[in-house]
């Protein structure tokens, strides 16, 4: 525990320091040095979990565990924490960094998790980004997981994206000028981080397109859908995998709420279907079961519904299902799923408190019934989130 | 010639007629409604939000992204009101255009606010750096910013600079008289006592001398609680409180147990253009807001 409290305090110091000098900046005008510091956030993050069943003898059928895959640590933990710098560069240019504090198996890692700029000054509706980011693809990978409604992330997004496939890379990104929302972008990615692997295609071994819509119907009702691909070359994924992988994604969200006031009530809801279609070949990372043939397809979707009862007060359910490969190195006839609930209290706009429940079914033998309480807050500069 | 059909199809989906009229995007109804005193059908005005709405809390929605990326110029309030969803708008967007400059009219920037916090601390609930951004409701600052906005859009829009300057010394002349009349009319008010729901009142409260006496919020921004409710209930009495004070968009149900049991009357505000039957543009607004503290007497 004692390390967590450290870098919480580490944390929590920096931030303080950072809003007492933009304080004095602002009442003394625009003379003094750290007037051009960025905006800073920081997102602090405690959690405790009981799993049934100890996450070392989690194994999920059809679907090695890759990236942030699995049911994530038994007992209190940091959770993901990070702050983010975030400032408009010169005219031309807004640049952000995101460093992410993660603590496993006791062992604290200061991460890069993004760092980009984005072009603010290209015509009709271009953005250009470069440097490392979360990929665009689907709804929630762009997201960060702080916004997310629940405690860890779906299934399939474990399954595959390792939780979120960000990578080294640049994005164009053009919004049609249309009354209808209508949002068309690629990527190029290097290709280092699961799904894909290796940096294949020297360095530029990933690539994806995507598709959102969106727009209202009356005051109370948004909506948002979105089609997206992935496509890698891939040498040596974390699953063992070296070949092709193209990943297909669809989503949907739709909110409600009474005169369009979502912080205050309605319902939330939002689907997504993963399909990865692999042509290539398994490696043992371990070495211990010979090389063989990695192809077909497997299925992934979830559903989720969060009703907002008031100001303070959310809850969800959450469905989440695999379906695996039935030829192959990781072939089963068994399709792991999973349900969850959750109830979260908003203190504020900046600090929340959520309990979750689950009960996952990763293969025809076990079961995982999990609870955990996490407490997660915003401190520093005010975010603006994505719908 | 299939092909030549579709490539023009596609053409008159994108293309932009050659003399197209300035697109405004209003974040709140009062600056579209003023858009509309000072430029008619000159502009093309789309407003974010309505009067049922909590501007503080705004998704920055599918639909809010495409108006704001076919936008020319965006006139919000800006100190800090809309920072939950005006920066993801613009940034998703892609229109460098409304970013900054002269596409971005921020009221804020054409008055001085009040209650600019001397310490910034979250603890003390949701606070505005740059001061209280609910000052739509003195009709002083509200000439100021219509004189800044005019200029603004015959920057914009040369062709049409005449007939903003025309407009405005009309709407200048006709809001100058309103004023007298809305003073004229409110002076009964003046120095009674009122308790409000959020403190988005101080600018109406200077304007004519209404005292606030407390807040159901226990910190702006922090939903009402039954002890703190509670507590209000002595003031209320012992001050002998005139009026508790609500928005149109704000939930009614403290306010409400409030005056249950100190029997001072509710006033439902329109707040913005659109928050009644009455206040149908700015002028309404006032004449409204003033019909309906006065009513709290009787």
């Amino acid at each position: 525990m004692k390390p967590i409290v450290l870098v919480c305090v580490a944390f929590a110091t920096t931030g303080v320091t950072a809003v007492a000098e933009a304080q004095e900046a602002s009442s003394s005008g625009s003379s003094s040095l750290n007037a051009f510091n960025p905006a800073i956030a920081v997102i602090l993050n405690g959690q405790y979990a009981h799993h049934s069943l100890d996450p070392d003898e989690y194994l999920r059928a059809g679907f090695p565990l890759a990236g942030e895959a699995g049911p994530g640590a038994q007992g209190l933990s940091l959770g993901e924490s990070e702050a983010s710098l975030s400032a408009n560069v010169d005219e031309k240019f807004f640049g952000q960094l995101t460093l992410s504090v993660e603590s496993e198996d006791g062992q604290d890692s200061l991460g890069i998790e993004e760092a980009f700029l984005d072009t603010t000054a290209l015509p009709d509706g271009l953005t250009l980004r470069v440097g490392r980011f979360f990929s665009d693809i689907g709804y929630l990978n762009s997201h960060h997981t702080h916004t997310d409604k629940f405690a860890d992330r779906p299934l399939p997004y474990q399954a595959f994206l390792g939780g979120q496939y960000g990578d080294d890379g640049v994005q164009l990104r053009w919004v049609a000028p249309t009354d209808v929302f209508v949002e068309l972008g690629g990527e190029a990615f290097r290709g280092q981080n699961y799904p894909s692997g290796g940096a294949t295609h020297s360095g530029v071994g990933a690539y994806t397109l995507f598709a959102h819509a969106g727009g209202d119907v009356g005051v109370e009702n948004s909506w948002l859908a979105g089609v997206s691909m992935l496509h890698s070359k891939t040498a040596g994924a974390d699953d063992g995998f070296t070949g092709t992988n193209r990943l297909y994604i669809a989503d949907v969200t739709w909110k409600w709420a009474p005169q369009g006031n979502t912080k205050d009530g309605g319902i939330q809801l939002r689907a997504e279907y993963l399909v990865d279609d692999r042509n290539g070949v398994f490696t043992d990372p371990d070495g211990v079961i010979s090389d063989q043939d990695w192809t077909g397809k497997r299925h992934g979707w979830y559903v989720e519904g969060v009703y907002r009862i008031n100001r303070l007060w959310e809850t969800g359910y959450r469905y989440d299902r695999l379906m695996a490969n039935d030829s192959g190195p990781f072939a089963s006839g068994f399709d792991p799923d999973r349900h969850s609930v959750m109830l979260t209290w908003r203190n504020s706009e900046f600090s929340l408190v959520r309990l979750q429940l689950s009960r996952d079914h990763p293969n025809p033998v076990d079961s995982d019934t999990a609870v955990s309480l996490q407490i997660q807050t915003a401190l520093g500069a005010h975010g603006a989130h994505k719908f | 010639m299939r092909n030549r059909f579709l490539s023009a199809m596609l053409l008159s989906l994108f293309a932009v007629p050659a003399f197209a009229k300035l697109q405004v995007f209003a974040c709140e109804p009062e600056w579209g409604a003023l858009v509309q005193e000072l430029a008619a059908d000159k502009v093309d005005v789309s407003v974010a939000t309505t009067a049922f709405q909590d501007v503080h809390q705004i998704d920055a929605k599918p639909s809010l992204i495409a108006r704001v990326r076919k936008a020319d110029l965006l006139v919000c309030t800006g100190a800090e009101l809309e920072v939950g969803w005006l920066p993801q708008l613009i940034r998703q967007s892609g229109n460098n255009k409304v970013a900054d400059g002269p596409g971005n009219f921020l009221a804020a920037t054409q008055i001085t606010t009040l209650e600019k916090p001397a310490q910034l601390d979250r603890a003390a609930g949701d606070v505005h750096p740059e001061g209280n951004p609910h000052f739509q409701l003195d009709p002083n600052r509200v000439l100021k910013i219509a004189t800044g906005l005019a200029a603004r859009l015959a920057q914009l829009d040369a062709a049409n600079a005449a007939t903003y300057q025309q407009r405005l010394a009309d709407f200048t002349a006709r809001w100058q008289a309103a004023i007298k009349r809305w003073e004229s009319r409110a002076a009964p008010l003046k120095g009674r006592k009122i308790l409000v729901q959020h403190v988005s009142w101080v600018y109406l409260n200077t304007w004519l001398g209404l005292e606030q006496i407390g807040a159901l919020e226990p910190k702006p921004g922090v939903p009402p609680t039954s002890a703190h409710l509670s507590s209000l209930i002595s003031t209320a009495k012992d001050e002998n409180a005139y009026a508790i004070i609500s928005a149109a968009y704000q939930d009614q149900k403290p306010a409400k147990w409030l005056s249950e049991r100190t029997g001072v009357p509710v006033v439902v505000l329109p707040y913005t253009v659109g928050g009644d039957a009455g206040a149908k543009d700015l002028f309404g607004l006032f004449d409204s807001t003033i019909d309906k503290l006065l009513g709290a007497a009787k």
